[in-house]
């Protein structure tokens, strides 16, 4: 037999096997009749039967290809996360092969590398215009899956391989070279080892929501915190049988199931679950968090589709090219070239922009980067303020917007040289009264019956001033009338004696009068204990928790949480004042499902961020707990993690004090982007804070961790965290914290 | 001269560790379904974190606190008349029979056949370099000691004074204690056996390791 023909055997057998795979038993009279074709021809083409070998193998491959089209219109979800995670597709290194003209690595090189599941890339396309050839430089960053597989841990980057990406996205911005950025993971690598899987993820978000450089992220396998990190981008790009989603759908099944100690799921309700997270590139176009697709060939695009890679060059090119172009100022030639690049018959390579910017265009295309997230995921939180009080809103924000930049940028950076000269004014008339005053003075010391203070001070007994220890708290927590006793979790280890409710959840303030165990307390002993009494304001509270992906049972357990925390959200924000220093307060609570971030908490959050600016207030972000990502909410939750910390950079570079307190227990997305990002983050005792729990890293790694690895003491170790404070000291603390540290808008300084 | 034969024997007489739960404080007492002749687990995992099974409930003020097994072992006794009373601390629930493994009857006969030297007070304890050396580049029996010898640094708060070895001639055979540990007084430091000796507790620990079955 033929060589050639051997080969195109093989390659079918490859196909065939690959169809089998993805539908995994599903479709099988396609595949039985695929392969009795597929035998037969072979059986022909091996006794040397067939006489015209190549005709009868060429049918044989227009059937293959005949049935991949017609299957591939009944892919399921499931189905797609089954052909990302296929060893046949294709990997970042076929694109840096096929899509870019050379390349080379730079981010280490096959199993000699911090983290080889991070592959950089320094990359060139060539360009003509005319005669002309321009070469153009990009630096490539994406997880690797396969070309080593073996050490490659599936694209599962632990949290030294994002601090690489991160290095080399700094050093595109100080060549002023685009970034292109792919996706292909399954999840970030949950070790709290430094730097920390939540903690790098933190700073790679911050850091890329304020790059000067162009940002393309092309998804593949999009798995919520390890997509993230590189994945805030000017233009991002999905590929049509990708997946982009909050939790892999074996873990979200495993959380619907509740299934505890490496239970498995069934196959029914994983497929479920993947069916209702939204996980499909249409799904993500059409929320608006992916801005175009990239159409696959059936089934999934594989290393020998070179198709494919020339139109992924193509878009990959346009969207480089758009984002260079959008920044420009001139709006009319502005939108000449978009028609021009965005009419699909045009030939990129054939067209020639520079990719350099100018300093004013840097800050325009960060801005419109910033503008876009901010923007994201608003119609998924149920805005319940009725429509004059949001008319109102809008207007007094622009009427006050003047008078706010008079007081502040005007008023209090000339305050000083006023209030010099007003005391000046005022020692003048002091001196004149006392002069004019002194006779009167001189007659009245001579008076009899007065007494001398200094006199009284010395002989008689002093009093008893008010301290702080006599001082009740402004609201006990209700558990303070059960009348039982409690054990310290630590008292196998410290011995600590029982405790009586009542003296606990009231005097001690759910502290271990021996240990300092913390007791978790209510988000409501916080609210009114910490901050001055009848300071609270509270704003928003009309954003509504919802179920914008209409999750099957998903409702009825929402509208469960609201009524038994009382609140419409997990995310409460007021102003408040400690001292008659005032702030605004971000509170996320862990009575509220955990704590889970979704639509609503991301909107209040932005907003309250977007309050403390104009305001010119400190922003404390008090996370009472919190879970992560509400995963009911699909994208619509895992897009507030770049916003968030969007809207954050934005207050902490407006000249912002951002500062966050933990308590309970706080993990995963939220850590790992808008509240690990902050500067200056305290943690109350008896508090844990990671990026995976436990079960999940058992799950994910194999590996069973110290019954401690959670402890804030750890986080505090490691530097993701400042300080740890006694829940009772919140108060003083924090007003130590607002006069001594952080920027420079601070409306008190 | 040492019977080891004999030290074994008596042991395999009664092969278990008699461990008695006491209640650790005043309360109601229930006991969980247990009953003599039950085999239940200690303290689990690889840090010991999960705890061991729960053999009674024992409730004061309202607040119910297990009281669990602490070694693996059999019920051979469960105090069932004081279900639902009123005990005092102290008080004895269940006898549990927690049989020796193999290790733990290794170091009983060690401790019995070995001369023990003791700390003398709570503090860090070192060999001298000139044993530590020995002992690094081979192993702890290469080491000599006799009556007098200079053989440990205690050291306490960064002070820092030579001790000096007791008791008879002979090698090190066992090293209790670890580097930059803080030991209590009168935890056994090393163990020495003499010279003679040395082949005859090989051989018990060749015995006990082959002979012993653990359950």
């Amino acid at each position: 037999m033929d060589n050639s023909i051997e080969k195109r055997l093989h390659n079918l057998r490859e196909r065939l096997s690959y169809i089998t795979d993805v539908f995994a038993g599903k479709h099988s009279d396609s595949t039985v009749m695929l392969e009795e074709r597929l035998t037969f021809f072979a059986g022909r083409a091996m006794s040397g039967a067939s006489e015209n070998a190549y005709a009868e193998l060429a049918t044989v491959e227009d059937l293959f290809a005949h049935v991949e089209r017609r299957l591939d219109k009944t892919l399921s979800p499931m189905d797609k996360v089954r052909i990302v995670r296929h060893p046949q597709r294709f990997c970042l290194r076929d694109i840096l092969e096929n899509v870019y003209d050379n390349f080379t690595e730079v981010g280490g090189q096959d199993e000699h590398s911090l983290d080889p599941g991070m592959l950089i890339a320094r990359a060139v396309i060539t360009r003509s215009r005319g005669k002309k050839k321009y070469m153009q430089s990009i630096m490539v960053i994406g997880q690797e899956k396969g070309h080593g597989a073996e050490y490659r841990n599936g694209g599962s980057v632990k949290p030294w391989g994002n601090a690489k990406a991160l290095q080399y996205m700094n050093v595109a911005e100080t060549e002023g070279i685009p970034i292109h950025t792919y996706i292909f993971t399954p999840g970030s690598y949950p070790v709290e080892d430094y730097p920390g899987a939540a903690q790098q993820i933190a700073k790679n978000i911050y850091n890329m929501a304020g790059l000067s450089v162009p940002i393309v992220a092309v998804v593949s396998e999009g798995g919520s915190g390890g997509a993230e990190a590189i994945g805030l981008a000017d233009k991002r790009l999905m590929l049509s049988h990708g997946y982009y989603s909050v939790i892999s759908p074996e873990g979200a099944a495993a959380i619907e199931g509740r299934l505890k100690n490496g239970e498995r799921a069934s196959p029914e309700l994983i497929e479920h679950c993947a069916a209702h997270l939204k996980i499909q590139a249409e799904d993500n176009l059409r929320f608006g968090y992916v801005d175009k697709i990239i159409q696959e060939p059936p089934l999934g695009a594989r290393p020998w589709h070179f198709d494919f890679f020339r139109s992924l060059r193509q878009d990959v090119i346009r969207a480089t090219d758009e984002v260079v172009i959008s920044t420009r100022k001139m709006p009319v030639l502005r939108g000449l070239a978009l028609a021009r690049h965005r009419n699909p018959e045009t030939d990129i390579d054939g067209l020639y922009i520079r990719w350099g910017l100018s300093g004013a265009a840097k800050a325009r295309l960060v801005h419109r980067r910033q503008q876009k997230f901010l923007r994201l995921s608003r119609q998924a939180a149920r805005d319940r303020r009725p429509f004059l009080t949001k008319t109102a809103t809008t207007f007094l924000d622009w009427i006050s917007k003047p008078w706010v930049s008079f007081k502040y940028d005007f008023y209090h950076k000339h305050q000083r040289q006023i209030s010099t000269l007003m005391e000046e004014i005022n020692n003048e008339i002091d001196m004149i009264k006392y002069r004019l005053l002194s006779p009167w003075r001189k007659l009245r010391c001579r008076l009899p019956g007065r007494q001398d203070d200094k006199a009284q001070e010395l002989t008689t007994l002093s009093t008893w001033e008010e301290s702080g220890r006599s001082r009740k708290w402004n609201y006990l927590s209700p558990r303070y009338k059960i009348d039982r006793t409690l054990t310290c979790p630590n008292s196998e280890s410290y011995g600590c004696l029982d405790l009586w409710g009542p003296d606990l959840f009231a005097e001690f303030a759910g502290v271990c009068s021996h240990c300092g165990y913390h007791f978790p307390m209510e988000p409501e002993w916080y609210v009114h204990n910490v901050f001055d009494a009848g300071s609270i304001i509270e704003f928003n509270s009309e954003i509504e928790a919802g179920n914008p992906l209409d999750f099957p049972d998903f409702s009825d357990k929402i509208t469960a949480a609201k009524e038994k925390a009382r609140a419409k959200s997990g995310c409460m924000t007021f102003e408040a004042r400690i001292d008659n220093i005032k702030m605004v307060v971000a509170m996320l609570m862990g009575t509220f499902r955990g704590g889970s971030v979704g639509a609503a908490e991301g909107y209040k959050f932005v907003e309250a961020a977007a309050r403390a600016a104009k305001k010119r207030y400190p922003f404390l972000a008090y996370v009472h707990g919190t879970a992560g990502i509400r995963i009911q909410e699909g994208t619509h939750g895992v897009i507030q993690m770049p916003r968030c910390t969007v809207a954050v950079r934005r207050y902490i570079e407006a000249g912002g004090l951002y500062m966050v307190l933990y308590d309970t227990n706080s993990f995963a997305g939220p850590v790992a982007s808008f509240l690990g990002c902050s500067p200056y983050q305290f943690a109350v005792r008896s508090s844990n804070i990671g990026f995976a729990g436990p079960g999940v890293i058992k799950e994910t790694t194999g590996m069973d961790i110290p019954p401690k690895y959670h402890r804030s003491y750890r986080a505090l170790s490691r530097g993701h965290i400042q300080g740890i404070w006694d829940r009772r000291q919140i108060r003083p603390n924090i007003k130590q914290a607002l006069l001594t540290i952080g920027g420079r808008n601070l409306y008190y300084r | 001269m040492l019977n080891i034969s004999q030290l074994l024997d008596e042991i395999k007489a009664s092969p278990y560790r008699e461990i008695v739960v006491v209640a650790p404080h005043t309360g109601k007492i229930t006991f969980a379904e247990i009953a003599p002749g039950d085999r239940v687990h200690g303290p689990q995992g690889q840090w010991k974190e999960l705890p061991g099974d729960r053999l009674a409930t024992l409730e004061r003020e309202r607040n119910p606190k297990p009281v669990c097994a602490p070694e693996n072992g059999e019920i051979s006794l469960v105090h069932k008349e004081l279900n639902g009373c009123f005990v005092e601390a102290g008080t004895p629930l269940v006898v549990l029979r927690h049989m020796l493994t193999r290790d733990e009857v290794q170091r009983t006969i060690l401790q019995k056949t070995l001369h023990l030297f003791l700390a003398p007070e709570r503090a860090k304890y070192y060999f001298t370099p000139e044993a530590d050396k020995k002992i690094r580049s081979s192993d702890a029996h290469s080491v000599t000691v006799r009556d007098g010898m200079e053989l440990f640094i205690m050291s306490r708060m960064k002070r820092e004074v030579p001790l000096h070895y007791t008791g008879p001639d002979g090698v090190i055979y066992e090293v209790y204690f670890k580097y930059n540990e803080n030991l209590d007084a009168g935890a056994p430091l090393i163990g020495v056996c003499p010279q003679a000796h040395l082949h005859v507790i090989h051989d018990m620990i060749i015995r006990v390791q082959t002979e012993w079955t653990e359950t």
